[in-house]
């Protein structure tokens, strides 16, 4: 099959901006093509990534920026996957690049988010799992996530210090990152300040709900090597979006039971190590191979989690790796060297879309300031509710 | 709230029955061609792809198990949880059902202290009141220590 390139990336910072997401997005996908040296009538198909939360343009993204790039009959999808709707979209996009059926394809997610908690769709729908766990459970995303997190220090000997690490970790990166809403480094004395919000998490080892927006501009092979830029092209050797395997035991958003294992003998693989292995299968690198990592940081603790899905490390020595300095700028293989969802807060479908142009940033050597050396191989994870895989690994 | 003329609904239809006694059990579907059950039932058929018969039977689940982890919310959620005013926080637990090997959510049950708990203890079901609304309790199943 075609090999698949990045050819340019753009991003508009993360923030609270208030403004119509489309503004974002058409910031990013400008920016891009900037980057590319291409304009919109150089696209031949344009993927998005769905937002839920502002009405009828966030469903059908894939035409609203369409049209607000101004119509030219490109064919376009939009994508919905949470969390991963960014990666689905990539995905959408390469498949048409792999099929013959365009050179150049633009892939955009945007969004405007509310501050706060993420609720459920409006209305009353007890047919919704979503809507019942708001409603019967009162659990919230946090809720799940302090579950995981409490989870790790029961079964393995975490601790909150353990969580306040990743945090300074992850600010000290992001302070390096000109597209970062938060670009301040925090301390064990700060962290120690901020509120509980689910036990044993506090307000600061949780990501916020950010505006943002993310664009990258892909082409064929073959389309590449005609540029004149070929040292920045960076080639996309695996995208993952793979499903859970039955019976999936592991708690999982937003369900309130898991699968039963009473009929079906347990996979080989938990669901988030199989996001991973899929990818490294495709692109035939594992994890000593990689350089760099951008993992889906929802909470402190949850880095940690990725850091055996990843197989950075055996279960349970995800502390003992962060506190060897391995996954900090200057270490092994740095993880969310740029500043993650701790430094950027989630617009969910940029934030799949932003982790490759963190890796893509990387693997050109333009990081500046965060610059991971000799960067040569990346890989980004990340997980959608209702049982969505993303994950991507680019190579120099 | 035993009194009689409050009338006591399940928050949810069909995951759970509470009794006179006031014990409860979570309502789950069982294949009864593999064996896997199904909390919440959702559908009429059997998700194990290795199965796929079309019809399940409701069964009551284990109404004890261990816990697998626990944590509390301090703010209030967003609609549509019923939060109360002022705003009580809760816990919530995931406890692991031995016969049915999966992982069940509940919140704890009023009065839970939260720093006290151990992944592993036993727990075990209980119905109580969520919210009260125009003289209606409605009900759902929570997480005790047991």
């Amino acid at each position: 099959m075609s090999e698949v390139v990045v050819l340019g990336t753009g991003m508009h910072p993360w923030g609270k901006w208030g403004r119509n997401f489309v503004e974002y997005g058409v910031v990013a996908a400008r920016a891009a093509l900037a980057d590319a040296g291409l304009g919109w009538a150089d696209v031949g198909f344009l993927a998005a990534g769905n937002t839920m939360r502002n009405g009828y343009p966030g469903y059908v993204s894939g035409s609203t920026f369409a049209q607000a790039l101004g119509w030219r009959g490109t064919r376009v999808s939009s994508s919905f996957a949470a969390c991963a709707s960014g990666a689905i979209a990539i995905d959408s996009a390469r498949a048409q690049i792999q099929a013959g059926r365009c050179d150049v394809a633009l892939v955009v997610g945007a969004d405007t988010a509310p501050k706060g908690f993420f609720g459920p769709l409006p209305g009353v729908r007890p047919e919704d799992p979503d809507w019942i766990r708001f409603h019967v459970l009162g659990a919230t995303n946090p809720t799940y996530f302090a579950l995981y997190a409490r989870r790790r220090m029961e079964a393995y000997g975490a601790t909150t210090d353990d969580f306040a690490a990743v945090k300074i970790k992850n600010s000290r990166h992001g302070v390096h990152n000109p597209n970062a809403r938060y670009r301040k480094a925090f301390d064990a004395a700060e962290i120690a300040e901020s509120p509980v919000v689910a036990d044993p998490l506090r307000l600061v080892d949780i990501c916020a709900t950010s505006d943002g927006a993310a664009a990258l501009v892909l082409a064929s092979a073959e389309y590449a090597a005609r540029r004149a830029d070929r040292d920045r092209h960076v080639k996309i050797a695996a995208i993952s979006t793979v499903t859970p395997q039955y019976p999936n035991t592991y708690l999982d958003m937003p369900d309130i039971g898991t699968d039963s294992a009473a009929g079906a003998a347990l996979p080989e693989r938990s669901f988030r190590d199989s996001i991973a292995h899929a990818a490294f299968e495709e692109a035939g690198v594992g994890p000593a191979d990689l350089s760099l990592a951008e993992v889906y940081d929802l909470s402190t603790a949850l880095e940690l989690d990725w850091y055996e899905n990843i197989g950075l490390c055996a279960e349970g020595e995800a502390e003992a790796l962060l506190r060897s300095g391995a996954t900090a700028l200057g270490g092994r293989v740095p993880v969310n060297a740029s500043g993650g969802l701790a430094s950027f807060g989630e617009a969910i479908p940029a934030q799949a879309i932003a982790q490759v142009v963190e890796l893509t940033t990387q693997l050109r050597g333009e990081a500046g300031d965060r610059q991971v050396e000799g960067a040569r191989v990346g890989l980004s994870i990340n997980q959608g509710l209702f049982g969505h895989g993303s994950c991507v690994i680019t190579t120099r | 709230m035993s009194t009689a003329d409050v009338t006591r609904v399940p928050v949810v239809e069909g995951y759970f029955v509470e009794r006179p006694d006031g014990t409860g059990a979570l309502v789950g579907g069982k294949c009864e061609a593999c064996g896997s059950y199904f909390f919440p039932k959702r559908f009429s058929f059997c998700r194990n792809p290795g199965c796929g018969e079309p019809g399940l039977i409701d069964v009551d689940l284990s109404t004890r198990g261990t816990l697998w982890s626990f944590t509390d919310n301090r703010f209030a959620p967003p609609p549509p949880y019923p939060a109360s005013e002022p705003f009580e926080p809760y816990g919530v637990a995931a406890v692991t059902l031995e016969a049915e090997q999966m992982v069940v959510l509940g919140q704890l049950a009023r009065g839970t202290d939260v720093s006290t708990l151990k992944a592993g203890q036993a727990m075990e079901l209980c119905v109580e009141d969520l919210y009260e609304a125009d003289g209606t309790v409605y009900t759902v199943w929570k997480w005790r220590t047991a």
